[in-house]
Parts: structure tokens; C-alpha cells; sequence
């Protein structure tokens, strides 16, 4: 071996390189923000959390010591004159060999695929979730650039913010008047669209009471980037307590606030005493043509029922 | 009369951003630049003889290559804006429209002008050689598909100057990008560019099926073919099946736009979600098309380098073959929150995953090409090396993605930013700059220095790792993709101020890249490479480098999968094929029409990007003439004389 300082310098180049790399990249990982969907606040998000950590381990399986075999394949077979390990330059067939290595990821996808597919059904976002207490009803619509809540049983309504009772479910409503957008609160469970003529359903529960956030997911324009919303999880009395606050102190939601509201720009937090009867069938049916919605079909299996103006006429109490 | 002027010119061009004019006046100067020179030489009869109008494969893979690395630069300017723009929380340096606007044209830019054209260059450069052929199928076709690429290319860069930007993102679903939410052209633009040089993309794609059925060397039985024609064939059929989609998609949309059609407008009956399903039937196997091509050569690069025959030719040609089938079954995972029931996601969640079966194999079987070899680690292999652990994480992230309800909590947020740059980068570009590096000689006839390609491939890697890795940690701390701006409360802007240094460097690898090529430039003289520079194994390594305008002098025969590499066997061995003798060669001759054709094209598109159908119908009433024009030239191919052939095999030879 021949050990020349210059050959010393070369190993700390990398070595110093590699772990100042490691450094920029785990830092800001500990430092800051907080991994809102690992840390997951009611029955929803935590089936997420769960199925991505059994994804990650399940594929980490595999990744893991193919990660290590190349490094060592590499170093070990790397050109160098004293180099002494086998070298077959012809050898380039082993049925043995592939069978396994087809059958390996055969058997782990296969197995995710298992998971993957309970998960699916279980987790369908229009399923209700188990719970004794009856589920709160919210009325979801993405506008340009916020998100107005409906609270039917209440009578009230909200713009980007949103108040909820812990530790019971929640079943929303959701429609866009507006380019679709996905309404997602990372901490009580994954997204789903909100797309104008169609209602979708997503059941989501909140098991502690406590501050999360949510936002618009999915881009619409100029200043989508406003579409975040507190959520507010508080328990029975402290909600009621709000809704009778919101119905003493705020202005009822007309046709004509209304109006102005989906109108594009941005907009503070709002709180509004009432809103006018069957709006949310109003948005959802807005471009309702004979009784047809344009989502014809692809919603019809997860329960986001296309909302025909049948619909709307029982609907309207 | 001068109002009206003055009121035209601020819509027609681009105004108000400081930026804007920063570019305008760029492009002033490099336009204005290149005229000189060329002028100050005296080089347009040669720039139009030897490349405006020429039909060699050689130069037009060339010229999607030099054009493809032009769009790098473009779209990786935007990117680095858009990182600058994130650095911090609520920084200033873009606003929002600007910003969507960035996005959508590095997203369009770096998918189809970058990644696609990167793609066709190397197939043109290479294919024909690999399988022993002098040229591809249709070599008028071939020109014609280059410079539509080329034009409609141009056209959609032409937006951010004049007219305004698309902004609805790279895959411009409506409403967004329909009149209602974008009423000015830079949607048009977008449709038009996309469309002009899809139809390019779409006849490559055909034109090297036909090629590789049709123009193998004698003995070259589909089972002996090169890995990379395998993956190019592959490709193809994608391409084949996939653009057409594509074609009609726009389509649809440019007639919602200007004929007040209503295929995907929610009033009046349409219906968005066609236009969703379409898009991505189209764009999903499209993230195989670019792919498939840079497993090809990294399969050819890891047994050159390891000088060992490539592991599981067979296992890799099939799973070749099931990627490109099982990519048309895959697209709804791109809405799996879009409320189609559990059946539809759990079928897309499998069939989605089922596609790692087969990518994995091949990751194996490259692994054990190197396994008992002997790994030379020039920089073609190192960028093969540093793909393998970026692509297996990029895989398995996209795994992770498939499972559908994780993906709910995935779905539009940073950690799919991070997966899918993990594969296309990771995959994609470090696949088509090791082609570009291991096939440099063989284009150019002379071999890059490895010093500074060294130091590029360190910085675009250390860059690459710094910048998309605590993206995936962002994602998971809840930030969305296509944010122009967050706040301080939010507690992202660690990592994203450190993604944007990653950024940065990557900036600084492609600038290593360019001094690299141009100091290559410089001393070419010294850097001279012979036909066979690498110990290649395939047909391309056994002509002259650069390869002469008809590539082989007498037609190869391909009986062995590393035809060249047993042709050297033998020949240490001292058995000699017999001398054949040489005979005139048919080629094609050059033709402006091309050129010219995909002019009118641009002019038609241009036409119709403004609404002006006079321009249109000029644009395309030219397109017509050009066609019969064509159609009437029956003067359209020559032999090479044998003793010019003599005359350039033993010009080229002596410097082997
Ligand atoms: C060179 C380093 C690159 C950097 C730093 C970079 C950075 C970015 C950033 C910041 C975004 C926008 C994310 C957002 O606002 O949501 C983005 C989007 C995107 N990038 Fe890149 N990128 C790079 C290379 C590439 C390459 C090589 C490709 C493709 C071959 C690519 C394809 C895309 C696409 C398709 C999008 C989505 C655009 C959209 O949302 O409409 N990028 N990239
Ligand atoms: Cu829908
Ligand atoms: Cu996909």
C-alpha cells in the first residue's frame, strides 16, 4: 500500500463533503416546523399515519439492503490493478438468481397490495366513522381564495376558520364554486377535492380538543396561497357556547354577501349569524342542467352523491 | 393612430416587470450577436447546408441535444427562481401571478422542450447506429419532426415575452385554463407550442419503430438487439399510443377557448373531470417515455464500464415490455382523492405498484452486471452509479404514494414534489447526461475532460440531495405544492431556505458542465478519441468517431447481442471477417422543406395564439404548399461514390 499524503487529503475532501451534506439535510428536518401528518390528532390521520409507516417499513425491507449491496458490489468490484476479487466477464445468466429477485418484490408489493386495499375501503372518506355520538354536518365551499363553512344544524356560517366539537365526528360537505380546490387538514386526516357540481363527503374526528390548521391543497389561481384556515376543536358546551355567540354578534350571510363573496380576492375571517336556505344546494347545482350533473358516474361509488335537483327540492327543509 | 399603437404594443408585449425587461434586453443582445457572427464568418450558406436543412440523424440529434440543454438552462433559471421566491417566508421576489407562471412554464419546459428532446437526440445519435443501419426510417420525416419540436418550442417561449405566460400549470386543467380563468394567450400559447411540436413527437416515435423493426443489421434478431434500441422500441410504442391523447386533449380545450365549445366547461354541460382523466392518460405513461430511455443506456453504460456482459437480457427486455404496457393502467392515481370509490382506487393503487416489480428486476440485474466485473468509474458510470440509490428511494417513495389512502395525506403536497424529482432528476437527467457523456465522443470525436465533469457530477449530486430531501420533510410538515408564499408561523422556511441552496448548487453543477463542454471545445485537438474510446460492446463503437455521414462503409452484421465486443474477441483471436468490397451508398439528400414547413406552422400558430385568422390561414396555406411542394420533388437521394468512400475511411481511420 502506498500512502502518500495527497491520497489522505482525497479521503477527507469526501468525508468532510458527505458530512456537511448530512448536516444541511438533517438540521432543518429537527429545527422548526412540525410533521403535522405524522402527529396525528383523531381516528383518520392516525389510520394514515399508521398505513404510511407500515408502507415505509414494508418497502424499507427491500430498499434498505439493495442500498447496501450496491455500495458493496461497487467497492468491491471497482477497477484497481490489485483489485482481487472474481472477475467473470461472460457470466450474465442465473436463473436462480432472477427467480429470486423477481419473487422478492412479487411477494412485498403483493403484500402491500393487501394492506393497501383493506385500508382503502376501511378509510373511504364518505364511510361514517364509529362513534356512539351522532356526527356535526359542515358545509364546505372552496371560493376564490376561501373557504366558506356552513353549519346547517347551527344556522351559521364561517369564512376561513372553522369551529368543530371534539371527540365527535364530523361529516363534511364539500363543493367549490370556484376552480376545484382540496380541502385538507393534515392533523385529523388526508384531502379530498371539492369540485363544483358534485358533493363530496368526507368524515373526519378531532379526538382532543386543540388548535390545528388547514388549507387549500390544490392550486386555483392567483392567490391560493391565502386559502388557510384555523380549525378550532373545542369541546360540546365551549361550541355551543361559540354558536350562540356567532348568531348574537355576527351578520346574517345574504344572497348578496354571498355574492360578493365568491367574487376572486381574498378574504379575513368572517362570522355570519345565518345563511340563506339550501345554499349549499345552490353552488352544488349551479351549472345542473335537467336535473344532470356533469360528474356523471365517478363519484357515485364513494357515497358523494350527485346532487340532482330532485335532491335539492327534499333537501330544502 | 399612434395611441392605438402604443396600446397594442403594451398588451402585444410583455411590460411591467423588471424582470421581463432584463430578459428582453438579453435576447436582444444574443439575437443581434448571433447574426454578427454568423455574418462577421460568413457561416450561412454553412449553417443552412450542414444544419437548417440536412436530414443525417447525426446532426439532428444533435441539434435536439444543443436545444435541450438550451431549455435546461431556461427552465432551470425558473426553478431557481421559484426557490428564491420560497427561501424565506413572505419573500417579494415574485408575485404570485409571475410565480404560477414560473411554475407552469418550468413544469411544460422541462417535460416536453428539455426531457423529450434530450430523449430524441440520443435515439437519433445512436439507434441507427446501434443496429447497424445508415439511417432511420424516414429521414425527411425525421428533419420535419425536429424542427416542428424545435418551432413549437420556440412559440411557447415566445410567451414569456410577448403576450403573457400560461398559468395554470403544466397539465392547464379547466377552469383554470379555460377563457373564464385566462382569458389573456398564454394558454393558447401553451396549446399551440405543445401541439405543433407533439405532432413532431408523435412521428419520431413512429419513424424509430419503423427504424428498429425494419433497418436491423443482417443476424440482428429481436433478441439480439441492444438494450437501449430495446428501450427506445419501447418508448416508441408508448409514444405511439400515448400522444395521441394528447393531441386530441388540446384539441378539445383550444375549441373550448376559441370556438366557445364547451367539452370542459362546467356551464352549458361540459365536463372538467374528461379533461382531468385525458390529460393524465396521456401524461402519466409520458413519465415513462422520458424514463424507459435512460434505463436503456444506463443497462449499455453499466456493462461497458464493468466490462462484463449485461446480467438478464431477457428479464430486462420483459420488464421493458410491462412497463410500457402496464403505464397506460395507472393514471387515476393521479386523483385517488377525487371521490371515484374504493374498487377504482384499490385497482389503481395495485396496478400502480405492480409497475416496481419490473423496475426493481432491472435494478438487480444491473447490480449483478457489475457483480465479478471490473467498474471503471469514468464520468458516464458515475452518473449510472449515483442514479441507482437515487432512483430506489425516488421508487419507493412513489410506492408510498400509490397506497391510496396515504396518499390522501401525500397528494399535492411537497413530498410528491420531492418524489417526482427524485425520479426525474435522479432518473431522467442523470440518465440523459450519462448518455451524453458516454456517446459525447462518438458524436463529436473527441472525449470531454473528466476534471470538470468530475466536479459537475459532485455538485449536481451534493446539490441534488441538499435540495429535494427536506422537501419530503416539508411535505410531511403540511406544506402544498404551487405555494407562491407562506408564513413565518407555518415553520417551514428552515427547509426550505436549505432546499434552496441545494438548488443553487445545482446551478453551479450545469455551470461546471458548460465550462467543461467549452473546455473540451477548446482543446479538442489534444482530446482526439478513436472509434472505440470506452471499450464499447455494440456496432457504434466499431466505426470511426465522429461517425462518417453514412455511418458504416459496409453494412455490419449483428449476430451476437455485443456484436462489437465478440468482433474483438475474434479478432485477438486473429480471425478476420472476409474483406467485402465497397459499393456506391444510396443516401437521402438534404431539403429546406422542413424547415421551411415547420415555419409556416409557427406562423399558423402564432395566428391563432392571437385569434388572428388571416395570420392562421397564411400559416397554414404554407404548410399546404410545402406538403405538394414536397410531394412533387422526386429528385431526393444520391450515392456516395466508392471512392469517396475510400477518401473518408482512410482520412478517418488514420487517426484511429
Ligand atoms: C434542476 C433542479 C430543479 C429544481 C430546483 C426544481 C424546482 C421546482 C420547483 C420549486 C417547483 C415548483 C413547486 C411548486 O411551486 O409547487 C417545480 C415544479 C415542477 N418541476 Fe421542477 N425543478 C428542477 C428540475 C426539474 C426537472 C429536471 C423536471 C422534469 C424533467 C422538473 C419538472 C417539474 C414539474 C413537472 C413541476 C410541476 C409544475 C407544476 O406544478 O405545474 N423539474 N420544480
Ligand atoms: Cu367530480
Ligand atoms: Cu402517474
Amino acid at each position: 500500500m502506498n500512502k502518500k499524503p495527497r491520497s489522505l487529503i482525497r479521503i477527507i475532501i469526501p468525508v468532510v463533503l458527505t458530512l456537511v451534506t448530512i448536516a444541511l439535510i438533517v438540521w432543518p428536518m429537527l429545527a422548526g416546523g412540525q410533521y403535522v401528518v405524522l402527529d396525528p390528532k383523531g381516528p383518520v390521520g392516525a389510520s394514515q399515519r399508521d398505513l404510511i409507516v407500515i408502507s415505509t417499513i414494508l418497502c424499507a425491507v427491500v430498499i434498505v439492503p439493495v442500498l447496501i449491496l450496491s455500495a458493496v458490489i461497487v467497492w468491491r468490484y471497482r477497477d484497481k490493478p490489485d483489485n482481487k476479487s472474481a472477475y467473470e466477464p461472460n457470466w450474465s445468466h442465473s436463473t436462480k438468481a432472477e427467480a429470486i429477485w423477481w419473487t422478492v418484490p412479487i411477494i412485498i408489493i403483493g403484500l402491500l397490495a393487501v394492506v393497501t386495499i383493506r385500508y382503502t375501503y376501511d378509510l373511504e372518506p364518505s364511510k361514517p366513522l364509529a362513534s356512539e355520538k351522532a356526527p356535526v354536518t359542515i358545509q364546505v365551499s372552496s371560493l376564490d381564495w376561501k373557504w366558506l363553512f356552513m353549519y346547517p344544524e347551527q344556522g351559521i356560517a364561517t369564512v376561513n376558520t372553522l369551529n368543530i366539537p371534539a371527540d365527535r365526528p364530523v361529516k363534511f360537505e364539500l363543493t367549490a364554486d370556484s376552480p376545484m380546490n382540496s380541502f385538507w387538514i393534515p392533523q385529523l386526516g388526508g384531502q379530498i377535492y371539492t369540485m363544483s357540481g358534485m358533493a363530496m363527503t368526507l368524515y373526519l374526528q378531532a379526538d382532543h380538543e386543540g388548535q390545528y390548521w388547514g388549507s387549500g391543497a390544490n392550486f386555483t389561481g392567483e392567490h391560493f396561497a391565502q386559502m388557510r384556515f384555523d380549525v378550532n376543536a373545542t369541546s360540546e358546551e365551549d361550541f355551543d357556547k361559540w354558536v350562540t355567540e356567532v348568531k348574537q354578534q355576527s351578520q346574517p350571510l345574504t344572497q348578496e354577501t354571498y355574492k360578493t363573496l365568491a367574487e376572486p380576492g381574498t378574504s379575513n375571517v368572517a362570522y355570519y349569524s345565518s345563511f340563506p336556505e339550501g345554499l349549499f344546494q345552490d353552488i352544488v347545482t349551479k351549472y345542473v342542467i335537467d336535473g344532470q350533473s356533469a360528474h356523471s358516474k365517478h363519484g357515485e361509488a364513494s357515497g358523494a352523491k350527485e346532487i340532482t335537483t330532485q335532491d335539492v327540492d327534499k333537501s330544502a327543509n | 393612430m399612434l395611441e392605438r399603437l402604443k396600446e397594442f404594443a403594451s398588451e402585444f408585449f410583455v411590460t411591467g416587470d423588471p424582470l421581463i425587461y432584463g430578459a428582453d434586453v438579453a435576447i436582444g443582445i444574443t439575437m443581434i450577436t448571433i447574426v454578427a457572427v454568423l455574418t462577421y464568418f460568413k457561416k450561412w450558406g454553412w449553417l443552412w447546408r450542414n444544419w437548417l436543412t440536412t436530414v443525417d440523424h447525426k446532426k439532428i440529434g444533435i441539434m435536439y441535444i444543443i436545444a435541450s440543454i438550451i431549455m435546461l438552462f431556461r427552465g432551470g433559471v425558473d426553478a431557481l427562481m421559484m426557490r428564491l421566491q420560497l427561501a424565506m417566508p413572505n419573500m417579494d421576489f415574485l408575485h404570485p401571478e409571475h410565480y404560477n407562471q414560473v411554475f407552469t412554464t418550468h413544469g411544460t419546459i422541462m417535460i416536453l422542450f428539455m426531457a423529450m428532446p434530450f430523449m430524441f437526440g440520443l435515439f437519433n445519435v445512436i439507434v441507427p447506429l446501434q443496429i447497424g443501419a445508415r439511417d432511420v426510417a424516414f429521414p425527411f420525416l425525421n428533419a420535419l419532426s425536429f424542427w416542428l419540436f424545435f418551432l413549437g418550442a420556440m412559440l411557447f417561449n415566445l410567451s414569456f415575452v410577448i403576450g403573457g405566460s400560461p398559468d395554470a400549470g403544466w397539465l392547464s386543467y379547466p377552469p383554470l385554463s379555460e377563457l373564464s380563468h385566462s382569458p389573456g394567450v398564454g394558454q393558447n400559447f401553451y396549446i399551440w407550442g405543445i401541439q405543433i411540436s407533439g405532432i413532431g413527437s408523435l412521428a419520431t416515435g413512429i419513424n424509430f419503430l419503423v427504424t428498429i423493426i425494419k433497418m436491423r443489421a443482417p443476424g440482428m434478431k429481436w433478441m439480439k438487439m441492444p438494450m437501449f434500441t430495446w428501450s427506445v422500441f419501447s418508448t416508441c410504442i408508448i409514444i405511439l399510443f400515448a400522444f395521441p391523447i394528447l393531441t386530441v386533449t388540446l384539441a378539445l380545450l383550444f375549441l373550448d377557448r376559441f370556438a366557445g365549445a364547451h367539452f370542459f366547461t362546467l356551464d352549458l354541460g361540459g365536463n372538467p373531470m374528461m379533461y382531468i382523466n385525458l390529460i393524465w392518460m396521456w401524461g402519466h405513461p409520458e413519465v415513462y417515455i422520458v424514463v424507459l430511455p435512460a434505463f436503456g443506456v444506463f443497462s449499455e453504460i453499466v456493462s461497458t464500464f464493468s466490462k462484463k456482459k449485461l446480467f438478464g437480457y431477457k428479464s430486462m427486455v420483459f420488464a421493458m415490455l410491462i412497463i410500457s404496457f402496464l403505464s397506460f393502467f395507472t393514471w387515476a392515481h393521479h386523483f385517488f382523492t377525487m371521490g371515484s370509490g374504493a374498487d377504482v382506487n384499490a385497482f389503481f393503487a395495485v396496478t400502480t405498484m405492480l409497475i416496481a416489480i419490473p423496475t426493481g428486476v432491472k435494478i438487480f440485474n444491473w447490480l449483478f452486471t457489475m457483480f465479478r466485473g471490473r467498474i471503471r468509474m469514468d464520468t458516464p458510470m458515475l452518473w449510472t452509479l449515483a442514479f441507482i440509490p437515487c432512483f430506489i428511494v425516488g421508487g419507493m417513495t412513489g410506492v408510498m404514494l400509490s397506497v391510496a389512502p396515504a396518499d390522501f395525506q401525500f397528494h399535492n403536497s411537497y413530498f410528491l414534489i420531492a418524489h417526482f424529482h427524485q425520479v426525474l432528476i435522479g432518473g431522467v437527467v442523470f440518465g440523459y447526461f450519462a448518455g451524453l457523456y458516454y456517446w459525447w465522443p462518438k458524436m463529436f470525436g473527441f472525449q470531454l475532460p473528466e476534471k470538470l465533469g468530475k466536479w459537475a457530477f459532485w455538485t449536481w449530486n451534493i446539490g441534488f440531495y441538499v435540495c429535494f430531501m427536506p422537501q419530503y420533510a416539508v411535505g410531511l410538515m403540511g406544506m402544498t405544492r404551487r405555494l407562491s408564499t407562506y408564513g413565518w408561523d407555518t415553520g417551514w422556511w428552515e427547509l426550505n431556505f436549505v432546499s434552496t441552496i441545494g438548488a443553487f448548487l445545482m446551478g453551479v453543477g450545469f455551470l461546471f458542465q458548460v465550462a467543461q463542454i467549452a473546455d473540451g471545445i477548446r482543446k479538442y485537438k489534444t482530446l482526439k478519441a478513436s472509434g472505440d474510446p470506452w471499450g464499447g460492446r455494440t456496432l457504434e463503437w466499431s466505426i470511426p468517431s465522429p461517425a462518417p455521414e453514412y455511418n458504416f462503409a459496409i453494412t455490419p452484421r449483428g449476430d451476437d447481442i455485443d456484436e462489437w465486443w465478440e468482433e474483438k474477441e475474434r479478432r485477438a483471436k486473429g480471425i478476420y471477417p472476409p474483406e467485402q468490397p465497397l459499393e456506391p451508398i444510396h443516401m437521402p439528400k438534404n431539403s429546406a422543406i422542413p424547415f421551411i414547413m415547420s415555419i409556416c406552422w409557427f406562423v399558423a400558430g402564432f395566428g391563432f395564439v392571437f385569434g388572428w385568422l388571416w395570420m392562421a390561414i397564411l400559416g397554414l396555406a404554407g404548410v399546404g404548399i410545402c406538403m405538394i411542394a414536397r410531394s412533387f420533388s422526386y429528385d431526393t437521394d444520391y450515392y456516395i461514390p466508392v471512392d469517396e468512400i475510400k477518401r473518408t475511411e482512410a482520412s478517418l481511420r488514420g487517426s484511429v
